[in-house]
């Protein structure tokens, strides 16, 4: 489990993060949305230590990583996967080389396991027999799948993923949302989704935290989403045409 | 470089300098860098080298036209310049053009595509583990570069030399093994391993903080080259002050 409290961070004069605080259960699709400048990327940032918070504390499973020094972050380093909105994978690097590089980094395994490792990750993304393609290679949704890949290779406690849908079309998005829902649920992770695609918080926001100017406006589940009288709130979920049709739906 | 980018290039270098996480994966980067930096310039030093050296020695003839000056003389100085100043600092501004501008621009892409963050969240410490195998090829390469450089630019000398009719293979060979001062080449090399730590760390430096787009990159890939050639002459001054 994954809690913050009373996050505040701010650039210059501009107050990003206005003491928001949360709990991410582990098994459960945890979702941060909020419209562009919100603040859920920065937010997302303080949690994974990419960003130090002026104020309030990150928990992971009650160990204080605010205030851990670099050695004792590194370990909790090894308990994360994290999916970049870009995918972030290395250039230089095949697929195989790609989801194999933590393992190398991390591991005493020999190539064999290392390498039956990799495969079984790219197998559960679906990429089975793309080991030898460079990221130039592949599809944007292709690399997502191999972020993800790389993302679990490790069998992360804890599991990050920034926008996971940008830039993808509606078919390959529901795939990856499909995804992360399923590796959370198989391996009980705590998974924290940064995104402002509706169709992922109908689709997967077990627990979902709205964002709105850097404060914390609501919390509650995609069940509950269509049914608040947060008008902020509101205004983001129903922004769309076909959202506003579907209302009386939900 | 202002008082506030050089505290961040030492603390960069503090983070560079931590225990590696893994020595073999660091081993084969080192390997690779080295690959990169020093065979990947040895054509492009060994042209300019035996061509600085020719051009040196027709200069040389040139100018000390007179009866009372042996022609034995170019050989020396030729000798001299090319071990004291031309292979290391030519090649060092040189090689800062070619691998300063790829180091930053690799790093800085790196950084602006979410890489390093992505090192970083692995647990990985990413001042090391890019930065860290650089140096180590820079300040091993730079000086067999620079050695090679050295003799090439003497023999590029004696070729100038002889062909335009400027000194006789005999005056060339006298002058070059007449009061040779070994220490020279001491010289030289700790010019070339500093050379080599300024081509790689601050071009590394300049990629590792940028912020921004492919814009900003080329920008900081421009800044590495302009900081490390002036920095490499700044360097060249004081170790020469310092160990002549």
């Amino acid at each position: 489990m994954i809690e913050i409290k009373d996050i505040h961070k701010s650039f210059g004069d501009n107050d990003v993060l206005q003491g928001i605080s949360g709990k991410f259960e582990p098994g459960v699709t945890n979702l941060i949305i909020g419209g562009s400048g919100s603040g859920k990327t920065t937010l997302l940032k303080c949690m994974i230590g990419l960003h130090q918070p002026e104020k309030g504390n990150v928990e992971y499973d009650e160990r204080e990583f605010t205030t851990m020094n670099f050695e004792e972050r590194i370990e909790i380093r090894k308990e994360i996967g994290m999916l970049f909105q870009g995918s972030a994978l290395f250039d230089s690097m095949t697929v195989e080389e790609n989801v194999m590089f933590p393992l190398n980094m991390f591991t005493e395994q020999s190539r064999k396991e290392k390498l039956e490792r990799v495969n079984f990750c790219l197998e559960r993304v679906n990429l089975e027999g793309k080991n030898k393609l460079f990221p130039a290679e592949l599809s944007g949704g292709m690399k997502k799948r191999v972020g993800i890949a790389r993302a679990i290779a490790m069998n992360p406690k804890y599991l990050f993923v920034d926008e996971p849908n940008s830039g993808l079309d509606p078919r390959t998005s529901i795939v990856i949302d499909e995804l992360i829902k399923e590796l959370t649920e198989e391996y009980n992770t705590t998974t924290i989704v940064v995104t402002h695609d509706m169709n992922s918080v109908m689709g997967i926001g077990d627990y979902i935290l709205f964002l709105h100017e850097g404060k914390k406006f609501w919390e509650g589940s995609n069940k509950e989403i269509a049914h608040t009288d947060v008008k902020e709130l509101n205004d983001f979920v129903f922004a769309s045409r076909f959202m506003k049709a579907a209302k009386g739906k939900f | 470089m202002n008082f506030t980018n050089f505290g961040r290039y030492l603390l960069l270098l503090r983070a560079v300098f931590r225990r590696p996480e893994k020595f073999r994966i660091y081993l084969q980067a080192i390997f690779k860098q080295m690959d990169f930096i020093g065979v990947g310039s040895v054509g492009l030093i060994a042209i300019i080298s035996t061509f600085i050296g020719a051009v040196m020695t027709l200069q040389i003839a040139f100018q000390l036209v007179s009866d009372l000056i042996p022609k034995t003389i170019i050989g020396s100085v030729n000798r001299d310049s090319s071990i004291l100043e031309l292979s290391p600092t030519i090649s060092a501004i040189v090689l800062a053009g070619k691998i300063g501008s790829a180091i930053s621009s690799e790093i800085g892409t790196m950084r602006v595509t979410e890489q390093i963050d992505a090192l970083e969240i692995m647990g990985i410490n990413s001042p090391g583990y890019l930065i860290l195998p650089k140096i180590i090829a820079g300040i091993t390469m730079v000086p067999l570069l620079v050695i090679m450089s050295m003799f090439l630019s003497i023999t590029g000398g004696y070729i100038g030399g002889t062909l335009s009719g400027a000194v006789t293979a005999a005056e060339y060979m006298q002058g070059i093994t007449t009061d040779f001062n070994p220490y020279t080449i001491t010289v030289a090399l700790v010019k070339a391993f500093v050379f080599g730590f300024i081509i790689t760390s601050v071009p590394a430096y300049e990629g590792f903080y940028v912020k921004g787009g492919a814009l900003e990159v080329a920008q900081a890939s421009t800044r590495a080259v302009v900081v490390s050639c002036i920095s490499i002459l700044a360097c060249d001054y004081l170790v020469t002050h310092l160990l002549l």
